[in-house]
């Protein structure tokens, strides 16, 4: 009787089938390449398929941290974070560089380039918030103006040139601290969700996205500020991608308006949603979010160790999240819980050996 | 005996931990308006949904004349003769009445809807249940009780034998009652058996035939309406002996009100569009009513004092200082607390758990920046759980899983855990078993008696009246009246509501 309530408390958590999930395509993976959980030390940094995935993974985890909020409290997805990490990286390297195209020598300091664009993202993630907290406008077509105008604007700043900065200390968020064998990213990601960790356990802000996005008539009554929580939530939203853009700049030391986080936008909604969120919004759960996140980088990973031709890429993902969706669908789950029902007994611990 | 037409035997359905029906007879004649009362969670809703085909039936037989049925959808219901209208309207308010009417089903001439075909047939089906409005007209200009009407025409069209109206009144206004009412003595003429759920116990003697009661999942027994007394069906339904009623209406009469300074007094407060410019001044340890038609701004009123509906015009001053208050924090922060009219759009949030559906107004009064810890979070909701007796698996049950009552139960713990000076109660007892009704009413008296402000709306009178010790009475968007003393009596009260010439007399 324990072990049959084990089980379903187990199959019930909610983070569940996100884990399930990810450990189907980290299966997919060991089959695939058999070295993928192999780590090796080169050079006195660490290499391997599983580091390759955590590191490449950072960026895309740090949106999915924003794109999280956002989507619990306003009903609706932030599609502009990809084009507000291009702003965030063309306004750190035109600082940097001082206006040159490439340069071997910071300009200005680096902590006030980082924190003008931080800055700048904040700026773009308010104004989305402004657009869909106060004028009401659906998310998506509000954040829709920054993902068409965002790219011009980052041209604009870097005056349509690709900026390099080809200085060592700039490759440091993007690579390695010296003396350190992991990528720096990795603890830039961690630092991000141990933030907003932080920031839920000292504030209320996790009740109230989520009271917002329930029920915004009952929030307003019970004395929330629904316009305020929403507005706030967009500028942790854009603030974080302005982070992901520093670190993808950081990664190829230049800014590359057209293509820094590009689509990176979709694989943050993607990773909300498999991290079995809903993304009609309310109740939300980060670690579903971030364990969402990695899959979807693993997913990549390993259709690139498949050789699978970038430009064919999005097909073969397609296809897997199809079927991902599908196994965390409501009609699919009431099926087999039918199924289940059918035959009692028997069904019951046969999926139990499995878990 | 006229014929019978719908007969359940043996019905049974568990949910998990919960057995919701267990062995529950039912029997339905042509031409019977029959009654379904209960407390909540007695399994009403719950038989209603495995006659409808929403849920599948574990045990028993359902027979519609003598065929024997199984709905699986309600629309395999619909096809077998059984039709239901909700509290809610489940029609489309963008089409016009004659396509609501006819959705799924038009009239067709060469492959095309024939517009003129379908218009008069409405036409004709509205005019044959005495239902005046054109078929024309967009669904959502008709009122509620109007739209309700045309649910039940769409049902009666489609020659349906059980009719079942899921607490069709809760959101209509007397008038409103009577002609509903009406249509479904001319449907008792055309042999349609139906049953009526309500929590309204004048409406069930006014109308009904037959009671069934239901309890705890279980049959009670079937009445005669003509050889149930009222206080009866009570005790049927409470499974106990009950004058708790009369109790307390002996203590209000004792109920007086030292008035000094008001603690509340609006001073030609206003709000645009929803209620014209008002004087009330409200005093500490006195229930206060407010009374009316539906739409006559009584909510409004209340509203407009709490800051839901930004306040245009007036002043509103709290112990004889001037105040503003925009929003609701603001409000609250002054001791106020609003228990809404509509529970489930503006009370509840549905996903959130019992605890945090009680904490939510305190947490949101002491700011983002003082999270409740977890202990004391427990400790409230738990006391209040406890205080109010709220039937639920746990704390962290999601309160939408909770009876209609219990849900109403967490959000006055929600307000009473703010310690208000101030408590606002926008029809507290709406849909909810008479026992809980009762409940509400003695915490409602308590709580003035120890020195709290309340104000009580209830579209039920007779309620009003056990509760209130002053009445303020609204029409359309106005205060006409205050009533106090001896002219707290059903007649004064109807006549001020109904307009001024008895008092020109």
């Amino acid at each position: 009787m324990s072990k049959k309530s084990t089980f379903k408390r187990i199959t019930g958590n909610h983070l569940f089938f996100p884990l399930v999930c990810l450990f189907v395509v980290l299966v997919v993976n060991v089959i695939k390449t058999p070295n993928f959980f192999a780590i090796s030390l080169n050079n006195g940094v660490l290499y391997g398929y599983v580091i390759d995935v955590i590191n490449r993974g950072s960026e895309l985890v740090i949106l999915a941290l924003g794109m999280t909020l956002v989507t619990a409290a306003s009903k609706g997805q932030d599609i502009s974070v990809g084009a507000v990490m291009a702003v965030a990286a063309a306004v750190c390297t035109q600082i940097l560089s001082g206006g040159e195209t490439s340069v071997t020598q910071l300009q200005n300091s680096m902590l006030f380039a980082m924190l003008a664009a931080l800055i700048a993202a904040a700026l773009c993630g308010a104004f989305n918030g402004f657009l869909v907290a106060k004028m009401r406008i659906q998310p998506m077509v509000a954040t829709l103006i920054l993902y068409t105008a965002g790219r011009g604007i980052a041209q604009l700043i870097t005056n349509g040139q690709n900026t390099y900065i080809r200085v060592e200390s700039y490759k440091v968020l993007g690579g390695y601290i010296s003396g350190c064998p992991i990528p720096t990213p990795i603890f830039v990601a961690i630092a991000a969700v141990i933030v907003i960790a932080l920031l839920f356990k000292f504030t209320t802000l996790k009740l109230y996205i989520e009271s917002v996005g329930i029920n915004s008539n009952a929030s307003r009554l019970v004395g929330l500020n629904s316009t305020r929580i929403i507005f706030i939530v967009y500028v942790i939203c854009g603030f974080l991608a302005g982070i992901a853009g520093l670190v993808n700049s950081s990664r190829i030391y230049s800014a590359d308006a057209n293509n820094i986080g590009l689509n990176l936008e979709m694989d943050a909604i993607l990773a909300v949603a498999l991290g079995g969120n809903l993304l009609s919004g309310g109740k939300f759960s980060l670690a579903g979010s971030i364990i969402g996140a990695y899959t979807i980088q693993a997913l990549s990973t390993t259709l690139y160790a498949m050789d699978v031709k970038a430009d064919q890429l999005p097909v073969y993902k397609a296809i897997v999240v199809i079927i991902i969706v599908t196994l965390q669908s409501e009609v699919f789950r009431s099926f087999i819980k039918k199924l289940r029902t059918k035959n009692t007994g028997q069904g019951d611990m046969a999926p139990g050996k499995e878990g | 005996m006229q014929e019978t037409v719908l007969t359940m035997r043996g019905i049974g359905k568990a949910f998990p931990g919960v057995k919701a029906l267990d062995n529950v007879d039912f029997t339905l004649h042509q031409g019977e308006i029959h009654a379904l009362m209960g407390e909540n969670g007695a399994g009403k809703s719950t038989l209603i949904k495995v006659l409808t085909g929403v849920y599948t039936m574990d045990d028993g037989e359902i027979k519609i004349q003598d065929r024997s049925i199984v709905n699986h959808s309600p629309q395999e219901a619909q096809e077998n003769g059984i039709s239901t209208v909700y509290q809610e309207i489940s029609l489309c308010p963008n089409l016009t009445v004659a396509e609501n009417l006819f959705l799924g089903r038009e009239p067709r001439k060469l492959g095309m809807i024939d517009w003129k075909t379908m218009n008069k047939k409405a036409g004709e089906l509205l005019s044959s249940l005495s239902i005046t409005v054109p078929p024309t007209r967009q669904l959502d200009d008709c009122s509620i009780a109007v739209q309700q009407m045309i649910a039940i025409a769409r049902a009666v069209d489609m020659h349906c034998k059980v009719l079942i109206l899921d607490e069709p009144t809760s959101s209509l206004d007397d008038d409103e009652v009577a002609k509903l009412f009406k249509l479904m003595r001319q449907l008792q003429e055309q042999n349609v058996g139906i049953i009526f759920v309500t929590h309204f116990l004048e409406q069930v003697y006014e109308v009904c035939n037959k009671i069934t009661v239901l309890r705890n999942g279980e049959l009670v027994g079937e009445y005669l309406v003509s050889e149930l007394p009222r206080v009866q069906l009570v005790a049927k339904m409470m499974g106990k002996e009950f004058d708790d009623l009369a109790e307390i209406k002996s203590d209000t009469a004792a109920h007086d009100i030292a008035k000094e300074e008001p603690f509340i007094t609006a001073e030609k407060l206003g709000c645009s569009g929803k209620v014209k410019p008002f004087d009330v001044k409200l005093y500490k340890g006195e229930v206060i009513g407010m009374t009316g038609l539906l739409g006559s701004g009584r909510s409004e009123l209340v509203r407009a004092i709490y800051g839901a509906d930004k306040p245009d015009k007036g002043t509103l001053k709290i112990n004889s200082k001037e105040t503003k208050i925009n929003v609701p924090l603001d409000a609250i922060k002054k001791g106020m607390a609003y228990l809404p009219e509509d529970r489930k759009r503006d009370g509840i949030i549905p996903d959130l758990s019992v605890r945090e559906n009680i904490m939510i107004a305190l947490q949101a009064k002491r700011g983002l920046f003082k999270p409740m810890s977890r202990k004391e979070m427990e400790e409230f909701s738990d006391k209040y759980i406890d205080l109010l007796q709220i039937k639920t698996a746990g704390r962290e049950t999601p309160i939408k899983s909770l009876s209609g009552g219990n849900q109403q139960k967490v959000i006055i713990g929600r307000w009473l855990l703010t310690n208000p000076e101030y408590l606002i109660l926008d029809e507290p007892t709406r849909g909810i078993d008479v026992g809980t009704k009762t409940e509400i009413q003695k915490l409602v008296l308590k709580l003035a008696s120890e020195g709290m402000s309340v104000t009580f709306i209830s579209s039920e009178i007779e309620e009003m009246l056990r509760v209130c010790s002053r009445m303020i009475v609204m029409r359309d968007g106005q205060k006409v009246g205050e009533l106090s003393g001896d002219e707290l009596n059903q007649d004064t009260i109807m006549h001020t509501i109904a307009g001024g010439e008895s008092h020109h007399e």
